[in-house]
This record gives C-alpha cells, structure tokens and sequence, in this order.
C-alpha cells in the first residue's frame, strides 16, 4: 500500500517533470537566434517576403507564443515530435529504431561499471595502503581524467586494429548469416568495446566511491559486532560491510545516469554504434532541430525513469528508508 | 563442560601488554594486566575513560584493530588453553560462543540493513550449525528470553525500529545465542536512559541466575559495580591498580585512585535544604600513554605522593587474602 502510494507521488513528480522539459524545449527553439521559418525557408532555397509569410502561416508561425506552445503541446503528448527535416521520416519511428541499441549500451555500461568498480573498490579496501588499492588509486584517475572518445580510438586502435580482437565500429555484421543465438553473440561481440570505454569512467568513480565507503564502514560498530560473534572476515566484508557501503553507490549511479546517457553520444559517434547519439550528432550537423528536440526529450523521459528505478532499488538495499516513510 | 569445579580460573589474563603505534611514538595502552574470572562469577573493571578497560576487553578477545594495535606479551588463558596462541579459525569459533561481548552503543552496534532476528540467527548458524529455519525460530525464543514482547513480529524488524532499550536486549540475545562460558559486557548501559539502565541490569543477573554465565561488567558506574558484581578490577593509564571483593573495594579501598573514584559518586541527600557539600573530583586527567615516566602512572594526580612515587611503579601487594593494590603508601606501612 504504502509503495502504490510512493509510486504514485513519484509518477505525478515524473509527469511535472516531463511537462516542464517539454516547456523548456519549446522555449529554446524561441530562446535560439534566428527565425525557424528562415531555415526551413532556406531548405528550401528562396525567401521572398511572401514565402516566409506562407511558411509562417503554414507552420503556425504567425499565432502567439502561447497559442503556440499549446499547439506544440497538444501535439507531444499525442507522440507527434514532428517530421525530421534529414531523414524524411518521422521524429518518433527514428527514436524508437534507435532506442533499443542505446538502452543497450548504456545499461551494460552502467552494469559492468557498478560490478567492477565495487569490486575492484572492496578488494582495495581489504588493504588500503597495499599494491591492489595503489593500482585501483591511479587507474581510477586515468580512467576518470581520459577524455572518453580518446580512450574509444585508442581501444580501437589497441583492441580491433593492431590486435584484432574486436571489431572496430557498428552494431551487428549485415553479412552474417545464421540464426538468432549466432546474431545475439555478434552484438555481444560488438558491443565489448564501447561498453568498456562507456564503462571505464563510471568504473573509476564507483571503486574510489566503494574503497572510501569500505572503509566507514569497516570501522563502524556493527563490522566490530560481527567480528565478536566470530563470523568470518570474507562474511564481515562482503556481507556486514558491503551491503552497508553499497548505499551511496547505488544514489550515485542514478544520480550519473543523466551524465552516462551524454557520454553514450560520444561513444556512439566513436564506434558508429546506430543509436540515439549517432542520430543526435548527426541531426545537429545537419541542423534537424525536430529531431533533435525529440532526442533531448526522449533522453530526458530515459534519465526520469531511471532515477524512479534507482529510488525503488534504495528501497531494496536500505530497510531504513523502506520503513520509515 | 564445566560442570566438576575445580581450583583452576574460567578465565585467566596474565601480564598482558598491548602497544599500539602513534604518531607520537609507542604507547603501551596495556600493561602486565592481570585478571581472573571463576565460573559463574561477575568481575567488575572500574576506571575512567582510557585506562584500558575496553582495550582489555578487546584484547581477551583477539579484536583490537592490527595495525597500529599488537598484544606483545602475556597470556589470555580460557579453560586453561591460551587464546593468544589460537590460529584465526579456532579464535573464530571462540568468539560468540565461548565469549560474547556486549558493546557500549546499542544504537550503531547492530547493522542497520539487517533484520534483529537475522542478527541473532547468524551466531547459531555459524556456531550451532542450525539451518536458517531453526536459526529463525531459536532466534525469536532468544528474543523473547530477553523480555522483548511479540518476540515473532519484532525479530522482522530492522534495528532503527527499535527504542535503545531495546536494542541493547537485541545485543544481549546475540551474546547469550550460543551459550557463551564468559559474556563482556563494555558499557552496556552508558548510552541508556536511567530507567533502561535499571531494567537491563536486571536482565543481566536474572540471565546470569539462569544460565550460570560468568560476566565481566567494564563500567565507570559504581552504583552497577556494588548492584552486580563479585569481585572488582580497578585500572588506571593501562594497569591494574586494585582488586580485590567488592566490598572490600567499596568499604576500604586502598588505592588513592580507588578512593577517589568512589568519592567521586554524587550522594542523594534526603535533606535538600542543608548545605550541599562541594563534589568530589579527582584533579588532572588520564596521562598521555606514550609519556608514561617510570614511576606510578597516578602520581601526578594523587595528593599523597612522594619522592619515590615518581622513580619506580610500585608492584602489586597483598593487603588481603585476595585483596591487591599497587601503591607505595601500603609499602611504607602508612596507608592512605
């Protein structure tokens, strides 16, 4: 009862939230310098005074802001994002055909970097000051301070040209032929590189994240209770202490999930992986604003949820917050 | 396991030292403290904050954080079997089974993602070897031998759903889970209300009349030292000062510390009107551990000191059949 009624509150929360990004969107295109009739008036080639005021009228230009803004409105939350000026199609099917292969990455990304980093965090601190922490310190940095399309192209370089392991760009290989498992093994194969570049920086900031939590709460008093009841020190570290140290990884992570759906762009555009970056950067070289508002508000819509999904996983680790409100 | 009696101590702490190393240099934090401990017996250690008393009780067992801490010499005698001389495992199986401890904070001792009755079913299965079922069901029988109502729906909840009070019968039903020969009992009360104070003493010896359990009590409190123990230790700066019956301690003690310590308790006085007499303080406090000087670590505080009090540490002296204080008016034939 008590969880419906959460859910519920963060849902309404969530739907002020989409409204408002909505709102935003719109105003940029306002906020932007130029005149929308004056680029599509230039798609087109000429611009007489009487054009521009067809087009204005066409696209409902001329109207008030606000009459505007409800038109734009009313036409969202019906998933009309409007038509993209590039691809000749529409703003939705180009974002659902390119939702699936960035949901993808990001998650495994985002999977990979919590199981490492909290690993590699708990292994560091068993011995603060040994060589495994000492290599977990200055990885952490490299990985953190390495712009992430560098570490992309040097991977690729290292990992698919001078040995080639892995495949350098792309999703799947158009020419293989087979049945579904060999398919979803190709992605797999495929997706190795750019989740580990996505990965690498979150990884860092997650097992420095995990090694200082690690630590609190190995001098806590509850790790000295379980000590005193004889339970082993695997147990006391990878039971006692790390379902406690966890917590703030877990609300960093969704916190950064914004942060790790921007670097998936970069990524994307590194290893021509077909999802929503590679439509983002090339739309805005190609200055399709339709469909980049789409984008902006579909990974708006992808960061909301994720932050609900972190909340509930709070709830899950921490009974804390489970139980009392 | 105990069941014949003999002469021979449950526990018995010989000439223990413990070092740790601080920025400062070496500080001895336990020096050649001794202690024993008969079965079924209550043992009190008195002293102020940082004489050593937690890190007595840390040490017998085996838990003092290593580095910058090191037991350097000495014995931890358990049943007769040094527990210094124990490989990790076997100290392992001592640890909440043999000895429980029970520790100052009930608030930050029991892990907060963990439900009570999960806390208390661990000890069991790890020491009993009972199944998560069997473990679940005697962890609510403990729950309830510690006097918690609705032992079945409170061993569900999470330690933040408990008062103080409670919490600290949640400590003492996984000390008391395995049957423990000895229970360490490190301040259980200094964190509770006055009133949660009384009613967990009471739980103690009404256990302790149960069970047989010996206990040793680490308080600062007298008024706990005079309701619940046998015999008393008194520590000062790492070392044993007194021991000796507790009513020999209370009724005459011998040690300049002792008696101040007992001084230092406030009276009620059932006439409030009268003139109230100023209270009792011992001035100075606790030296610094590493700039302990030869002589007696309580010399600089203590109003009877003299010229030898400074160059040597006294030793340990018989006032009594098992009556001992360090000091060296009770050498010099004039006592305080």
């Amino acid at each position: 009862m008590q969880i419906l009624s959460m859910l519920a509150r963060r849902l309404i929360y969530a739907a002020i939230l989409v409204f408002a990004v909505l709102i935003l969107n719109f105003l940029l295109i306002h906020l932007a310098p130029g005149d929308p009739a004056e680029v599509i008036a230039g798609e087109m080639g000429g611009a007489t005074e009487e054009v521009m005021a067809s087009i204005r009228k066409a696209y409902g230009l001329d109207r008030p802001l606000h009459e505007q803004l409800g038109v734009y409105l009313g036409k969202t939350l019906q998933g009309d994002f409007g038509q993209s000026f590039f691809y000749n199609a529409s703003v939705t099917s180009l974002i659902l055909d390119r939702i699936g292969p960035t949901l993808l990455l990001v998650t495994t990304a985002l999977l990979f970097a919590i199981g490492m980093g909290t690993l590699l965090g708990v292994i560091a601190s068993r011995n603060p000051r040994g060589i495994v922490s000492n290599v977990v310190t200055v990885l952490s940095i490299v990985g953190y301070s390495a712009p992430i399309f560098w570490t992309g192209i040097m991977l690729i370089i290292l990992l698919a040209w001078v040995f080639p392991i892995f495949p350098i760009s792309n999703m799947r290989d158009i020419t293989l032929e087979g049945g579904t498992f060999r398919h979803i093994l190709d992605v797999a194969h495929h997706l190795v590189l750019p989740a580990f570049t996505l990965g690498i920086v979150f990884l860092a900031q997650y097992s420095r994240l995990t090694r200082a939590s690690m630590l609190e709460v190995l001098g806590s008093d509850y790790v000295r209770t379980a000590r005193a009841k004889g339970v082993p020190e695997r147990s006391v570290f990878g039971k006692h202490a790390l379902r406690n140290a966890i917590l703030p990884v877990v609300t960093i992570a969704g916190l950064q999930f914004g942060s790790i759906v921007s670097g998936a762009v970069l990524v994307e555009t590194v290893f021509n992986w077909p999802g929503l970056g590679t439509l983002a950067f090339q739309s805005i070289l190609a200055r399709d604003y339709p469909t980049v508002l789409g984008i902006l508000f579909f990974s708006s819509l992808i960061v909301i949820i994720m932050n609900i999904v972190t909340d509930f996983l709070y709830r899950v680790v921490d009974p804390r917050i489970r139980t009392s409100g | 396991m105990s069941g014949h009696q003999t002469d021979r101590p449950l526990l018995q702490v010989s000439n223990l030292c413990v070092e740790f190393r601080t920025r400062d240099g070496i500080a001895r934090v336990l020096d050649e403290v001794s202690l024993e401990l008969q079965p079924g017996q209550t043992l009190g250690i008195v002293g102020e904050s940082g004489c050593g008393k937690s890190m007595t009780a840390l040490s017998i067992m085996r838990l003092i954080p290593s580095p910058p801490g090191q037991i350097t010499a000495g014995e931890v005698r358990l049943a007769g079997e040094d527990l210094l001389r124990f490989d990790e495992q076997r100290m392992r199986d001592i640890r909440g089974k043999d000895i429980s401890m029970i520790f100052q904070e009930p608030m930050t001792s029991l892990n907060p993602v963990f439900t009570v009755g999960d806390q208390i079913a661990e000890s069991l299965r790890l020491h009993e070897g009972l199944s998560d079922k069997e473990a679940a069901a005697r962890a609510v029988k403990m729950l309830k031998a510690v006097g918690i109502p609705e032992p079945q729906a409170r061993a569900r909840e999470y330690p933040h759903q408990l008062s103080g009070g409670m919490r600290q019968r949640v400590m003492i039903a996984i000390a008391l889970a395995c049957g423990p020969k000895v229970i360490i009992a490190d301040e259980p009360t200094t964190a509770l209300d006055v009133t949660v104070q009384a009613q967990i003493f009471d739980l103690l010896r009404d256990l302790k009349e149960r069970t047989s359990t010996a206990i040793i009590l680490i308080t600062h409190d007298m008024g706990a030292i005079a309701e619940m123990t046998d015999r008393v230790t008194v520590m000062y700066a790492g070392r044993v000062v007194e021991e000796g019956p507790v009513e020999a301690i209370l009724d005459a003690p011998k040690h300049p510390y002792t008696q101040g310590l007992i001084a230092c308790v406030p009276q009620l006085d059932p006439n409030p009107t009268a003139e109230r007499p100023p209270l009792e303080e011992i001035p100075g406090v606790v030296p610094a551990l590493t700039r302990l000087g030869k002589g007696c670590a309580f010399a600089p505080r203590c109003k009877y000191a003299f010229e030898r009090c400074d160059q040597e540490a006294p030793r340990r002296v018989s006032v009594d059949a098992d009556h001992r204080a360090a000091c060296w008016l009770l050498e010099e034939g004039t006592s305080a």
